[in-house]
């Protein structure tokens, strides 16, 4: 999960890392009064969106004054940032800025360890810092047994060129980083810009921090609290309540599958065999092993509720899954739809394939449902569900 | 051969007492793995179907010569299992649970790595199996037969759609590696142990977005593999910065996409298959030239 800026610094503050005061509003009014309460400016009004390039879209400005920090944010409420539409604005007091420097902990795949990134130039995003100055950019490995001790932040400051005025406390600020990084267990913790002030203060300017979701199980407390419904699709909403693992896409075929793996594979192929017909994957929904009724009939019906979905492909391959379980919660979701008086209103193309398909086959037949179809093969069925939906939205069938 | 799992592999199961435990030792019993040992330190003393119930892994060991451990244990305790089982000097941990902190992988990849010869397969994945042979995890026995395919794979599903539609050929070993951001065993370390397998002649390569493994694969392939290679890619259609069901799963701006890992595979002339059924397709081509 990424958080916003001010959840990732008041995070950063948690642990002890030097930042600004801050307040987060949704309205002018409450900009003008947060700035107010940090002693009426100077203040920085920052757009709260999860995604780069705020600045460059006007989203981030300087107000000298508690009504320019109204003003601003008048203009930055509401407004697009690369499809992201800005609810909140951050008002953190404006700090005299010396000089930039870059700093941040992640999760380095490549290596299966971490990776602490640093640079004495910074002002500007990663990307660029690292085309641009890669000579500037220290990259140290970290050990995830070892870990970050005063003598590896020492290690980090030094490659980074930071200077000797300011190291001991920028060694302070990495350690402590390191302590956001494996307390809140994240796997991105970034600090850009770390400032120094005129006066030799080091502050975090602004913060990103992206959390690992398996470990909410830890973080009941700071990983539920951050979690943001509002920013997410609200089927993605009710799915997740559900505990299904569902993803809203812009297509018109529905997709149920078992297995992460199988799932992503059915949807490219039914962008193939969609191609042609001009529709493409609304979704992706994992119902994992062993699909129970219920399971098939709540994914069904979050599915049967995103108004663009013309058809639905169930493509399961009966692992540790058995075929007929599969095509019992089908017939069941059909009955549990009827229980809370729906039904069934678009096509249904399922393929069952693997443990006992044969027998999940007969269960089907004998349903003998006039909406459900089946298919043998997974690219014979992505085929048909492709012409299906391309057919109900030619007539408009709900 | 087969690689890291054969008819004599002796199999632990950490976590036996537990449902899955249960469910899977007598899955992989039934399709001929010899099952040894479980370990529960609250259960010790105990059996499931027979088999003994033993507190800790050294102790499993000493009493049954095991040179495998299945891990099905939650995730909140699967870090000290693992741990425990490279301590007890392991050669292969199987790791199958799925939602395990990616702080507590790292560590215990890591910490096996500085202390041990274990290698780790997992976390949450399918486990391996060398047909006819033995089944360390999950993956169902009864879809495929023993043959000369080695399979990899990131995903579970996928992996038993490809030793079904391969099921006339047969596979050597089959590895699930799984989905997350941080596995044990990489597709480079099976496309090494195959290549130097005498009963692969082939290998089926199955890769998702997310990362950079199968395009470091593709270099080592280049470099190290003379069998044929057949690979798959899923996740073309996947949008940026949404997990797609596994942790792993995510394409992150520019990186990690399908495309870039099916052009890397291509420039080194691995053929890759558009859907799973022509990945089968192009190895049975390989095969039996038809």
């Amino acid at each position: 999960m990424d958080l916003y800026e001010w959840q990732a610094k008041e995070l950063l503050a948690k642990h002890g890392v030097p930042t600004t005061k801050q307040v987060v509003v949704t309205t002018p009014e409450q900009a003008r009064a947060a700035a107010e309460q940090l002693g009426g400016g100077p203040v920085m009004v920052k757009a709260q969106v999860k995604t780069g390039g705020r600045g460059k879209a006007g989203g981030v400005k300087f107000a000298p004054t508690a009504d320019d920090a109204e003003k601003h944010a008048r203009a930055i409420l509401g407004m697009d940032i690369k499809g992201h539409t800005v609810h909140s604005v951050l008002i953190s007091q404006a700090a005299d800025i010396g000089t930039e420097y870059y700093l941040s902990f992640l999760l380095d795949r490549t290596n299966r360890a971490y990776l602490a990134m640093c640079s004495a130039e910074g002002g500007m995003e990663i990307e660029e810092l690292a085309v641009e100055k890669p000579h500037a950019l220290a990259r140290v490995a970290i050990d995830p047994v070892a870990g970050v001790d005063r003598a590896k932040a020492e290690e980090i400051a030094v490659q980074a060129n930071l200077p000797e005025a300011i190291r001991d406390q920028a060694v302070d600020v990495i350690v402590k980083l390191w302590d956001v990084f494996t307390g809140e267990e994240a796997t991105l913790v970034e600090v850009n810009p770390l400032v120094r002030t005129p006066d030799d203060q080091v502050l975090a300017l602004d913060g990103k921090v992206t959390l690992d979701d398996n470990a909410d199980f830890r973080h009941e407390d700071v990983h539920a609290t951050y979690r943001d419904m509002s920013a997410t699709d609200p089927l993605e909403v009710r799915a997740k309540e559900k505990n299904l693992n569902y993803v809203k896409l812009d297509g018109q075929v529905g997709i149920i599958g078992n297995g992460a793996g199988l799932v992503m594979s059915t949807l490219d192929v039914v962008a193939y065999a969609g191609e042609k017909h001009s529709v493409k994957p609304a979704n992706f929904l994992d119902i994992g092993g062993g699909a129970s009724a219920e399971v098939m009939a709540n994914g069904l019906e979050i599915i049967l509720s995103d108004p663009s979905v013309r058809s639905v492909f169930v493509n399961v391959f009966g692992g540790i899954t058995s075929c007929d379980a599969v095509a019992n919660g089908i017939v069941s979701a059909l009955s549990l739809l009827e229980g809370r008086g729906e039904q069934l209103t678009r096509p249904l193309v399922v393929r069952l394939d693997g443990n006992n398909a044969a027998e999940g086959r007969r269960i089907l037949t004998e349903r003998a449902h006039e909406l459900i179809e089946q298919v043998d093969t997974m690219d014979g069925a992505a085929q048909r569900a492709a012409e299906l939906a391309a057919a109900g939205q030619g007539n408009g069938a709900a | 051969m087969a690689i890291w799992l054969t008819e004599k592999s002796r199999v632990i199961v950490q976590g036996m007492t537990g449902s899955e435990g249960q469910r899977h030792t007598r899955r992989m019993v039934a399709s001929g793995t010899d099952v040894v040992g479980g370990v529960n330190p609250r259960k010790a003393g105990t059996d499931v179907d027979g088999i003994p119930v033993f507190a800790t892994v050294s102790e499993a060991m000493t009493e049954t010569g095991a040179d495998v451990s299945v891990v099905f244990v939650p995730p909140a305790f699967t870090r000290d299992a693992s741990i425990e089982a490279v301590d007890a000097g392991i050669p292969l941990l199987v790791v199958i649970t799925e939602g395990i902190p990616v702080q507590d992988t790292a560590y215990f990849y890591n910490y096996a790595r500085e202390q041990s010869a274990t290698r780790i397969i997992g976390p949450n994945c399918p486990g391996l199996i060398s047909p006819g042979k033995s089944n360390a995890g999950i993956i169902p026995a009864d879809i495929t037969k023993p043959g000369r395919i080695g399979l990899v794979s990131k995903s579970g599903t996928l992996t038993y759609q490809m030793m079904y539609e391969l099921r006339d050929i047969g596979f050597s070993t089959c590895v699930g590696i799984g989905g997350d951001p941080v596995v044990g065993t990489t597709h480079i370390d099976c496309l090494a142990a195959f290549q130097d397998d005498a009963e692969t002649d082939a290998i089926v390569m199955i890769g998702e977005i997310g990362g950079d493994a199968e395009e470091r694969a593709a270099e080592f392939i280049k470099a190290n593999v003379t069998k044929p290679v057949v690979g798959y890619v899923a996740g073309f259609t996947a949008p940026e910065g949404k997990t797609m069901g596994h942790a792993g799963a995510i394409v992150s701006g520019s990186s990690g996409t399908a495309q870039a890992k099916k052009e890397a595979l291509e420039a080194v002339g691995v053929r890759v298959g558009k859907t799973p059924s022509e990945t089968a397709s192009l190895m049975r081509e390989i095969l039996t030239g038809k």
